[in-house]
């Protein structure tokens, strides 16, 4: 995969020196790439002024941020508490079957990634699934399979 | 159409604030027709935005454009029945509404004076249609002092704020209080910190106040990582600026001129309605420099977290503002002495400083006739779950939990019965039937073992398997503890080992026991209160349904049939006319079709227990056990 | 200076001095897994765990963190301490069954045998390496890399890092022989 360093810089340009603002820098960076490659990682170290092994730490602490390059699609699955009494674990496991990944995977033709995450904030609605940040409501193992054909078309026309 | 802004023009004293409140006020018309269409994320998952492009095309169409005012707002609250409009100024209330439907708004209600029946709400237990929002009983009964105004601003724009009287409440406190007088008020008016720990507010501010240091720090908990619960969304996404002024008019009464607000990425409306709240308060100086003419500067940044939820928990969060991993530390030098970067900081969560500017304007007598003794004012629920009416619902203190479910909630749905309501997130626990006559207040709800927590409610019928949600609470707390300390990252762990060996029936004789003493190990040592409350899921299940870990434990078996190791589903013959809907929903090809009119063949080895065949059988055919 | 009692002797201590720095300097024991007294206390281990009377509230607290104060009564082997340390050491005999130091803490507070599966673990995630790396060798080669149990100790990218000068100091702190040096070469715990 490329990585266009000089978007990285200019992404990391205007936090120079501030350290505190390493996470929101790095949720940057992911936004550009849709994962935090190692370059980047290495720059943003040098212009915070910060150890590699506290941002390489930073990383791999918040659940937000992938190492690894993502699918062309990010599908989030939701298991907070409102989902999981309305079925959420059962949407998970199906996505897990349809697609043939666990939760942090992504398929091998890099359309589909699956995040299982803790509550998206839309719990009145549960259970609840967002592709690409747009959030689907209520939904039943019907209404995914119609959600995910349509993705799945999208992929084949290319 | 755009209200016209005075843009670019500080506002550099109060009286120059009353008379833009004045003019904005002045160039509207209150009788003016205005379609107040709800965009908050439930809504907007519902297809709001469509909808108020929709709206927004038709009226043009119709040609009333420059009659009727199209208004999308924050969330309303009522997530369950949306999209949602409201028809100003007579309050008309549309639920569920569609692209479709919107010609057909315009026409009848708008061009003419008509009702569309068919969108209006219908009170399920009379039948009868209502007309009015303020007559919906999900509404009716709450008292909506911070999400009121939700519904009646546009979150991006500042006038909208101003108009019902924002911000004049900073200016009295610049102006006519000194900081010692706003801490009092804060005091009597009993106010405690609605993150879920119920500390005193003006405790954390008096201390902080007189901390020794000159840099002092306000944080805003927008972090949010209870499960369940989106009312601190709600309100950043809705109102930001009723935020923004209490961390205003708090920073004042701390001494404090630099603030953060700390949010979930995870809400990017959030985030980009606070953003745009900031940059319009600094264009009309009520951010920044010299506020309101008044001397006294506060600046404000964003720092979005990523996925942490013990980033919640107020040293791991200064922790990740400055750039470290969110690890919490011990507290025995509170974060009012020495926060982050070491500095005096003060942390309140997004409804306590929205609490602010009202306890400031209307006085601390008039917050604390709401609520009970020990506990003032008004809390924000996510009424979510197995209940009719979910959404967000502002009620006074003291309500009673059987008032919240039933009265606003409207009750369990599909006749189904209630078996607890799970209150304070993964710290909190769960309430019986029993207790339902509980009044929500901090000190109640801990006394039955759970926590009001920062205000999600999740409602559970007889379809939950109380086992399962202890371990789905374990499985949460064991990915989402920091892995500092060892009873925590240890405990947590092995508390999830046995609970999913329960629900898979491997559960021994002395399971609880264990589970008990290593509950007191994670109290007793943990050294932040994700650990310290970590077993209260655990303790309160076996405290009120010690039955169903024994039918686990004992006897193998699930009463609510959800542990997928210890249910099996299979054909009642005499129901299954041979449709083969679940033929074609079973995605092993565990179920063959026989011949037209005879019921179909369940092979067991091959089932996976996925439940596709008993969601798809509409005639009950499919029974799981 | 302040005063306090410690298992009922009074002691005079330093202001901003810990509990367990004011224990260890008159003699009295307290167990430790993450305390070094060259680099800065963590907390993690909750080991050194006492109970304390602070004007009548009564709680436990980690020595290794809580600082003196005037009038505070410590009690560094109460039942209750007793108690959770014995918890504390059957997590950690299950996660590092094979950790001699473990098995002899273990054997010290009590614990034979442990109800939970064992794991094969040596690294108890304590940090000293990964703080004596930061405040002795200044070099921050090695830090915490995920969260919760999935939690370890490595090097950015778990690849080694060039900029290690080989000090050992990491391998010389661990209190397991998790971290260590082979061949003159970094060996991350496992
Ligand atoms: C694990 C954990 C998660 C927390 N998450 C939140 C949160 O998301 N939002 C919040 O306001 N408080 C949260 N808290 C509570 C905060 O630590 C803190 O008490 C609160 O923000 C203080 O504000 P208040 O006094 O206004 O309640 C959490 C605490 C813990 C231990
Ligand atoms: S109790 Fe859990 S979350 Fe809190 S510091 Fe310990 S390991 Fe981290
Ligand atoms: S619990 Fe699923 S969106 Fe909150
Ligand atoms: S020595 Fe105090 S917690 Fe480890």
């Amino acid at each position: 995969m490329n990585i266009d360093l000089a978007k990285i810089d200019s992404i990391i340009e205007p936090y120079k020196g501030r350290q505190g603002l390493l996470i929101s820098l790095l949720q940057d960076i992911q936004a550009e790439c849709n994962y935090l490659p190692e370059e980047a990682l290495v720059e943003v170290s040098q212009a915070l002024e910060l150890p590699l092994s506290q941002v390489f730490s930073v990383a791999t602490f918040f659940k937000a941020f992938s190492l690894e390059p993502r699918g062309r699609h990010l599908i989030m699955v939701c298991l907070g508490t409102a989902c999981h009494v309305r079925g959420g674990e059962r949407l998970a496991q199906k996505l897990e079957r349809d697609l043939g990944i666990k939760p942090g995977e992504t398929t091998q033709d890099f359309e589909f990634t699956l995040e299982a995450v803790n509550c998206l904030g839309c719990c009145a609605l549960g259970p609840v699934v967002v592709i690409d940040g747009k959030y689907e409501s209520k939904v039943d193992s019907a209404k995914l399979d119609s959600i995910l054909k349509r993705y799945q078309s999208e992929a084949n026309k290319g | 159409m755009m209200p016209e802004k005075v843009l670019g023009k500080r506002i550099n004293s109060p009286s120059e604030l009353e008379a833009l409140e004045q003019s904005i006020v002045a160039k509207r018309d209150p009788d003016k027709p205005c379609v107040v269409l709800c965009a908050g994320t439930g809504c907007r998952a519902a297809g709001a935005e469509e909808v108020v492009d929709a709206f927004r095309e038709e009226i043009k169409q119709q040609g009333l454009g420059d009659k009727v005012e199209v208004k999308s707002t924050g969330c309303h609250g009522f997530c369950e029945r949306g999209p949602l409009v409201v028809l100003r100024p007579k309050k008309i209330f549309y639920q569920q509404i569609t692209k479709e439907d919107i010609p057909e708004i315009v026409s009848e209600s708008l061009v003419n004076d008509n009702i569309v029946e068919r969108l209006l709400y219908a009170d399920p237990a009379t039948g009868e249609k209502i007309v009015y929002e303020d007559d919906v009983p999900f509404y009716k009964k709450q008292t909506r002092i911070l999400l009121g105004a939700n519904g009646e601003i546009d979150p991006t724009e500042i006038d909208d704020y101003i108009a019902i009287g924002g911000y004049s409440t900073l200016a009295k406190a610049l102006f006519q209080m000194s900081p010692e007088e706003i801490i009092e008020e804060v005091k009597q008016s009993g106010l405690r910190g609605r993150g879920g720990a119920g500390f005193p507010t003006y405790r954390k501010w008096e201390s902080c106040r007189h901390a020794r240091g000159a840099i002092k720090y306000v944080i805003c908990n927008a972090d949010e990582g209870d499960p369940g619960a989106y009312q601190d969304r709600s309100l950043l996404e809705g109102n930001p600026h009723s935020v923004l002024e209490g961390m205003i008019i708090g920073a004042y009464a701390i001494g404090s001129h630099e603030g953060y607000i700390y949010v979930r990425n995870e809400y990017p409306l959030a985030v980009r309605h606070i953003g745009i709240a900031i940059e319009q308060a600094i264009e009309y100086g009520l951010l920044g420099e010299n506020i309101l003419g008044s001397g006294f500067d506060f600046g404000v940044s964003i720092n979005r977290g990523g996925g942490a939820f013990v980033c919640g928990e107020s040293t791991a969060l200064m922790a990740s503002l400055e750039g470290k991993i969110g690890e919490p530390r011990a507290k025995y030098i509170h974060t009012v002495e020495k926060g982050l970067w070491d500095r005096p900081s003060n942390l309140n969560n997004v409804k306590t400083w929205a609490s602010v500017p009202l306890i400031i304007n209307k006085g601390a007598k008039w917050y604390s006739q709401m609520g009970t003794e020990g506990t003032k004012g008004t809390m924000i629920f996510s009424l979510v779950g197995k209940v009719n009416n979910t959404g967000l619902i502002e009620v006074p203190m003291g309500t009673t939990l059987r008032e919240i479910i039933y009265d606003i909630g409207g009750g369990i749905p599909g006749g189904k019965k209630f078996k607890a309501v799970q209150t304070g997130g993964p710290s909190g626990g769960c309430i019986p039937e029993e207790l339902l006559h509980l009044p929500v207040d901090f000190d109640e709800l801990t006394k039955a073992g759970s926590m009001m927590g920062s205000g999600g409610m999740i409602v559970m019928d007889e379809d939950t398997c109380m086992v399962d949600i202890a371990r789905y609470f374990l499985t949460f707390l064991e990915e989402e503890s920091c892995g500092k300390c060892v009873p925590c990252r240890e405990g947590i762990k092995r508390m999830g080992q046995i609970l999913t060996g329960i629900t898979q029936g491997k559960g021994k004789e002395g399971d609880i026991e264990i589970l008990e003493d290593l509950a007191g190990v994670l109290r007793d040592g943990s050294l932040c209160t994700l650990g310290t409350t970590a077993a209260n899921p655990i303790l309160t299940t076996i405290r009120h349904f010690r039955d169903e870990y024994e039918a686990h434990i004992k006897e193998k078996r699930c009463p609510a049939a959800v542990c997928q190791e210890l249910i099996q589903y299979s054909i009642i013959e005499e129901k299954c006319p041979g449709c083969g809907l679940c033929v074609k929903a079973c995605p092993t090809q565990a179920i063959t079709l026989v011949a037209k009119k005879q019921p179909v063949i369940l092979d067991q080895s091959k089932c996976i227990k996925c439940g596709a065949c008993y969601d798809v059988c509409k005639l009950g055919a499919v029974a799981k056990r | 200076m302040v005063t306090l009692t410690i298992d009922g002797r009074e002691i005079g201590a330093r202001e901003g001095e810990t509990i367990l720095e004011a224990a260890n300097r008159i003699g009295i024991y307290i167990p430790t897994l993450c305390y070094h007294e060259a680099i800065s206390p963590y907390g993690a281990c909750r080991l050194c765990t006492v109970e304390v009377n602070q004007r009548g509230r009564v709680r436990l607290v980690a020595s290794c963190l809580f600082p003196v104060e005037q009038g505070l009564e410590v009690k560094t082997d109460s039942e209750s301490v007793r108690k959770l340390r014995k918890g504390l050491m059957e997590l950690l005999l299950a996660s590092c069954p094979d950790s001699e130091r473990i098995q002899s803490l273990a054997r010290e507070m009590g614990v034979a045998e442990t109800r939970f599966a064992l794991e094969e673990n040596k690294c108890i995630l304590c940090g000293l390496c990964v703080r004596v790396c930061q405040e002795i060798a200044e070099k921050s080669i090695i830090s915490f890399v995920g969260r919760g149990t999935k939690r370890k100790v490595a090097t950015p990218f778990f690849i080694p890092s060039e900029e290690c000068i080989k000090c050992q100091a990491c391998a010389y702190i661990c209190p397991t022989g998790a971290i260590r040096f082979e061949e003159g070469k970094l060996v991350l715990p496992t």
